[in-house]
């Protein structure tokens, strides 16, 4: 709704403490932890379903878990992962990094951004409401027709997950049109497209992937929902339709998404070997293609996923190759990450550490992923857990120890204290051997036939000692995320005697030249960029670090008015959804109001 | 949703381009993949219905509590002309941002009502054509077509409905003076969003209607 | 603001002639379309008809696809506006109808309903 902009007399007045300011803030810094604090909730909720998991999977034949039960944990870890916890912790460091990279004092529509955290709150909070009825979606994260019919899930449970990702599904949107915006057009000058960090790069990929992605996602579930609610028979074959379109609009979606997960900790990766190598990037425009390459492949190698429904040989034969394809410039960016490495002097920080388990884990993964684009491989090897393996190693060796290094390398910018160094490398070893222990006899598990998504196995097929071992693991893992917290305590409580200067690891890039955490308005003067690694050349020109950055009164500059529209807006569009599972249409039209009376209240509020 | 005054909050852009214009932009590409998924499905279960009625030809339906010889639904005079309709009201909302460039405020309002008006034409033509399909016993469950075909075409006229919401308010604006040429831009953002929902019909239009 | 969004002097405009021959092209060419299929649905082809109709979604695509591109050149100012603005559309356009194609292609050869 754009329109000029009103005057009204009662501006909301800008207050910088207590819960209204959080409420209403439209500042990219806080929205940013608001991010990471609720998606951090979100992965030890999800962390804590696979413990569960786990714990029903450490002896054959264990009651621990009813099947039901089994089925709703296993759905929800995997959807709570990827929609709740990887995505928003990217969400995060889009939000916070990428104005402090590119230069910039906020996003591009600040209030748009704090609308996508809103919604992006309340759909977490809606599926995981599920819980409460004893509903919680029970057909997996990839909700396959027609497991997700009326027929076959007569409860609520898959429609908490249905109406659950479509909310989320607004919230992505609408971040990613944001942050594309902004990448495109917010750069300090000087800061040409082949100039940003390969964090941005990454993120501004990743963003396009969103756009392209969700909508597909969107029209499936619209599907799914009619189905469900008013009895179309999309994916119904006695009504005509076909469950394999499901499958495929889904995984138009899928596919694009694992890269939405994965390509920020490449970014991360890039940002972090770098500075601790003391060298640029090796290969810096061949890590940009790549990355563009990956994302422009991602959209043609869908139906990988679904070799096993029947394509016949020459679909088989063109997903198998497009797959293939995906290792070259994959590859490419592991020789560019040891390359970084290679003849650099090392600094031994915990970042670092994270980094580098990250390279080790990751090329696991991508090698066994690599094993799935064969057709006749991926038909002994779908649905077991060689597949569980094989994504584990990707996603936690490679997302989430890039987010936890990610987390010790920015955390003294976003929060003003180094986290302990010490902690941080235990935790690191913990956490690299207990991954390997959980997941690495998966891939024994699943040649030897141990399905996925079955809630238990029988004795004496050789799955006990393995099973026990991943399970002993998974507990390495939740001591390794106890560590994490626990230096985050002990962090906090001597923050005064540890306080992060502005640049605590002689960074490369614009957000270390100012204090930590940044002050409202970023930088006092927008700085102008001569070539990568802007910070690096300016303490070369200087001939040493530069001198710790002063705060400043920024009361002269311009900022955004806090503002509850998109709180409002926010609420209007959950409740719209919602109706469709819940009172219906009465629900429906309410929620149609308050996001009109939302929308235009924001439209016609004067921006400050 | 866009910034009121995005433009003036931040220094000249790093493209030179209007940020609220670009967010628009990339909206739009966006929806491509949206409208395609559907037209996708359409497509897909074209010949699937296991029972009428079907769009073109005659089948066998349930109609009146039995079974029936039902005819094909489409009405082509019918949904053509609501085309010519909406290809004009493009045309018309070019007209108006003209008037709202040039400070024109005679054009613009006139040009401005006249896309409203037929949007709304538009909108009045589908749910007539709607009312009518479900009296030929075509349901919104009836059959694989049925389901494919009012969600795509049900999604698009939403689309025009919101594009009139929207184009209104910015018509009220222009009425009470508050279009200024140098905000002309909050109609041309209007503008592109209309043509885009033009352009979904003009693929829509030949590709369901009109291919067998 | 900038010069490329507010073209207010009209100087790379094209002129309200441009555009109302544009609205009448748009016409004839939905006109066309319409012709196309009506000529196809007849019962016996015989003379044009007989061209038409194995020629029907080919004509009726090109038709359609000229219609988009005027709109979306001229109306939307595609053509004298930034060339960013053009691939952010084109580029998704495109994998639109890949996908499209592509869907339609896998269902139309393996799932035949015998």
């Amino acid at each position: 709704m754009a329109t000029s902009a009103r005057e009204h007399a009662h501006a909301p007045a800008p207050s910088k403490t207590g819960l209204w300011s959080w409420l209403t803030t439209v500042d990219h810094k806080r929205i940013g932890i608001l991010y990471g604090a609720s998606a951090f909730i979100f992965f030890l909720i999800g962390g804590l379903e696979a413990l569960l998991i786990r714990w029903q999977l450490r002896i054959p034949e264990n009651n621990f878990l009813s099947a039901e039960a089994y089925n709703q944990l296993f759905t929800m870890h995997g959807t709570t992962m990827v929609f709740l916890a990887v995505m928003p912790l990217s969400a995060m460091l889009f939000n916070y990094l990428i104005p402090l990279m590119i230069g910039a004092r906020d996003v591009a529509f600040p209030r748009l951004n704090a609308f996508s955290y809103w919604v992006f709150i309340l759909g977490g909070l809606f599926m995981n409401a599920s819980f409460l009825f004893n509903a919680a979606p029970d057909a997996g994260w990839f909700g396959y027709a027609n497991l997700t019919s009326k027929q076959y899930s007569p409860g609520m449970n898959v429609d908490f997950w249905v109406i659950g990702l479509q909310i989320l599904g607004v919230a992505s949107l609408a971040a990613a049109v944001n942050f594309f915006v902004t990448i495109i057009n917010l750069r300090a000058p000087g800061m040409k497209l082949m100039r940003m960090p390969m964090f941005v790069w990454m993120s501004m990929i990743t963003q396009v992937l969103l756009l392209l992605a969700f909508p597909v996602i969107t029209v499936a579930l619209v599907f799914l929902l009619t189905d469900r609610m008013f009895g179309t028979g999309f994916y119904i074959p006695a009504q005509g339709g076909d469950p394999i379109l499901w499958q495929h609009l889904f995984w138009i979606f899928g596919h694009p998404e694992v890269y939405i997960l994965i390509l920020p900790p490449f970014g991360i990766v890039s940002e972090i070997l770098p500075v601790f190598s003391r060298k640029p990037l090796f290969g810096y425009a061949a890590m940009v293609f790549s990355g563009a390459f990956i994302a422009f492949l991602g959209f043609g190698v869908w139906s990988h996923h679904m070799f096993s429904t029947g394509l016949g040989p020459i679909a088989d034969s063109v997903f198998s190759l497009t797959t293939m394809l995906i290792a070259i410039p994959t590859g490419v960016k592991i020789f560019n990450w040891i390359g970084t490495l290679w003849g650099g002097s090392l600094q031994m920080k915990t970042p670092l550490y994270y980094a580098l388990g990250f390279i080790a884990l990751f090329v696991i993964g991508g090698l066994s992923g690599v094993m799935h684009a064969s057709p006749p491989a991926d038909l002994q090897q779908t649905d077991t857990y060689f597949v569980v393996a094989h994504f584990h190693y990707v996603l936690f060796g490679g997302a989430i120890f890039a987010m936890v290094g990610g987390a010790f390398y920015w955390w003294p910018k976003m929060f003003g204290y180094m986290l302990r160094e010490g902690l941080g490398k235990v935790q690191f070893w913990i956490m690299f051997i207990a991954m390997n222990l959980t997941f690495f006899p998966m891939h024994y598990a699943g040649l030897h036939g141990m399905p996925r998504r079955t809630y238990t196995y029988v004795a004496g097929l050789g799955l006990d000692w393995l099973n026990l071992v991943e399970t002993i693991g998974s507990l390495g893992l939740a001591v390794a995320f106890t560590l994490f917290m626990v230096n985050i305590f002990v962090s906090f409580r001597g923050r005064k005697a540890n306080p992060a200067p502005a640049d605590p690891w002689n960074g490369a890039t614009l957000e270390w030249s100012i204090p930590s955490p940044p002050q409202e308005f970023n930088f006092p003067e927008i700085p102008t960029v001569e070539g990568r690694d802007p910070l690096w050349t300016a303490k070369r020109k200087h001939g040493g670090p530069l001198p710790e950055p002063k705060r400043v009164d920024g009361s002269n500059i311009h900022l955004p008015n806090p503002s509850y529209w998109p709180l409002v807006t926010a609420i209007g569009m959950s409740i719209m959804l919602i109706g469709f599972m819940a009172g219906g249409l009465p629900v429906n039209l309410i929620g149609v109001a308050i996001l009109f009376f939302g929308a235009f209240r924001w439209a016609f509020e004067p921006t400050g | 949703m866009s910034h009121a005054d995005a433009h003036a909050m931040h220094p000249p852009t790093a493209t030179g381009l209007d940020t609220r214009k670009l967010a628009i932009w990339t909206f739009i590409g966006s929806e491509c993949l949206f409208f395609a998924s559907l037209i996708s499905t359409y497509l897909v279960y074209k010949g699937k219905s296991l029972v009428g009625p079907l769009p073109h030809d005659a089948s066998q339906c349930m109609l009146d509590g039995r079974m029936q010889q039902c005819e094909g639904v489409f009405e082509i005079p019918l949904v053509t002309f609501g085309t010519a309709v909406l290809l004009f009201s493009s045309y018309f909302v070019v007209k108006a941002l003209s008037g709202a460039q040039r400070g024109n405020r005679k054009q613009l309002i006139g040009w401005l009502s006249a896309t409203v008006v037929g949007g709304l034409f538009f909108v009045g033509m589908q749910v007539y054509e709607f009312y009518h399909f479900f009296h030929k016993g075509l349901g919104y469950t009836t059959n694989v077509f049925s389901a494919s075909f009012y969600t795509l075409t049900g999604f698009h006229g939403t689309h025009v409905t919101l594009g009139v919401i929207w184009l209104s308010t910015v018509l009220v604006l222009a009425i009470r003076g508050k279009l200024p040429p140098e905000k002309a831009l909050n109609l041309e953002l209007a503008a592109l969003y209309w043509h885009f929902v033009d352009v979904v019909w003009i693929v829509i239009f030949p590709v369901v209607y009109l291919m067998k | 603001m900038d010069g490329t969004s507010t073209p207010a002097e009209g100087h790379t405009h094209p002129t309200p002639a441009l555009y109302l021959r544009i609205a009448v092209v748009l016409f004839v060419l939905t006109a066309l379309e319409v012709g196309a299929y009506e000529v196809a649905r007849r019962e016996s082809p015989a003379g044009l008809a007989a061209i038409v109709v194995p020629l029907i979604v080919p004509i009726l695509l090109v038709l359609s696809a000229g219609k988009f591109a005027l709109v979306a050149m001229f109306y939307m100012h595609l053509k004298q506006d930034s060339k960013i603005f053009s691939g952010l559309f084109v580029f998704p356009l495109l994998l639109a109808a890949v996908i499209i194609v592509a869907l339609v292609a896998l269902f139309s050869v393996v799932h035949l309903v015998p």
